[in-house]
């Protein structure tokens, strides 16, 4: 999923301190899973910045709600009768979900409400580590299920490097070295041969050196 | 027991302290409440393991999110006991009514009032 983090309320402040009127919306979608923009979150922060303007007293209405998605046309299009009844839209959506808005309404402003992170899993509550770069070519089938891109600081493709020492990586003695990360799951995998196997030139082009990337499926288009 | 606590302490009953969740304790000063408290019961004695806990956690996040917004996350505090000691329940109820009277009436209630006498003005002046 894509993991994002709440932004600091300081921060929101200052973006929508000179509007009156703002929606805030949420997305169900990843952003929910990992804390930062779902309908709790969305609920939180509406009540806590009503609580600032009116401190301050400034007018201010903040009203809330949540779509399912907000990365799809269809769901967007919920709040088009709504759209025009506010200053501006605060999305606590990923990155994606405040483009696609922006794209869609162009006469109102969005601000981001939520800094988005990496792509990656929910190890534990309240910790998510990234686990994919989005390369755009995937290669855990040779290195184990274990993602070199986004887990070796140096992104090397044939490790480990000579900053690996006891399993940790020279960045920091918290951080597993993803390279003694792959030898053991190929050592458990009983692969160890792969190991020997040098891996090629990668090609970048598919990443995000390439420009803004694009995927075309003309079998599922109408 | 018939122990005496402040009367001006609205309680709320809930399942274990686990179910409060931080809307409900910044909604309660959105309406208007002085203070927020919520007593659980002893840490390690949840019986649902870390309802309590969880409920310490919110209470730290609700404190430092009122305290950014200006309405003093003191407000809010966390105290656990065991169901048989009424006495430090009583004790914990003036203890919060203490603090809260000289932390003094909510920022935000009185920014209303302020904000509808404002109005209540203009509308006056608009009909006169």
């Amino acid at each position: 999923m894509i993991v994002a983090d709440k932004k600091p309320i300081e921060e929101i402040i200052d973006e929508i301190k000179r509007h009156t009127k703002i929606l805030i919306l949420g997305c169900n979608e990843c952003v929910t899973v990992c804390e930062s923009g779902g309908k709790k979150e969305v609920e939180i922060l509406a009540s806590a910045l009503r609580m600032y303007f009116t401190n301050n007293q400034q007018e201010m209405l903040i009203d809330e709600h949540t779509l399912e998605r907000q990365c799809d046309h269809e769901y967007l299009e919920e709040i088009r009768d709504r759209i025009d009844q506010y200053d501006a839209v605060l999305s606590l959506a990923c990155g994606v979900g405040v483009q696609f808005m922006a794209e869609k309404y162009h006469a109102t402003p969005v601000y981001p409400g939520v800094n988005t992170c990496f792509l990656g899993a929910t190890e534990q509550r309240g910790l998510w580590t990234e686990r994919c770069q989005a390369c755009g070519k995937c290669i855990l089938a040779s290195t184990g299920g274990i993602c070199p891109v986004s887990r070796c600081a140096k992104r090397i493709l044939n490790g480990p490097c000579g900053g690996s020492t006891n399993g940790k990586c020279e960045l920091s003695k918290d951080l597993d070295c993803a390279w003694q990360l792959i030898i053991d799951r190929l050592k458990a995998l009983g692969r160890l041969d792969d190991y020997e196997t040098v891996y090629p030139i990668k090609d970048w082009s598919t990443d995000r050196a390439g420009g803004p990337r694009k995927v075309i499926r003309e079998d599922v288009q109408v | 027991m018939r122990l005496e606590y402040p009367p001006n302490i609205k309680i709320i009953l809930v399942p274990c302290t686990a179910k409060v969740d931080i809307i409900h304790i910044l909604r309660s000063f959105e309406k208007g409440a002085d203070g927020v408290y919520i007593v659980g019961c002893l840490e390690g004695s949840c019986q649902f393991i870390n309802g309590n806990i969880r409920a310490r956690k919110r209470v730290e996040q609700a404190q430092t999110l009122l305290d950014k917004i200006g309405v003093n996350g003191e407000r809010v505090q966390m105290y656990n006991l065991s169901a048989g000691e009424g006495t430090l329940f009583a004790k914990f109820a003036v203890e919060m009514d203490e603090k809260i009277r000289e932390l003094g009436p909510n920022p935000v209630k009185l920014a209303k009032k302020k904000i509808d006498l404002m109005k209540q003005n203009e509308l006056n002046c608009e009909l006169n």
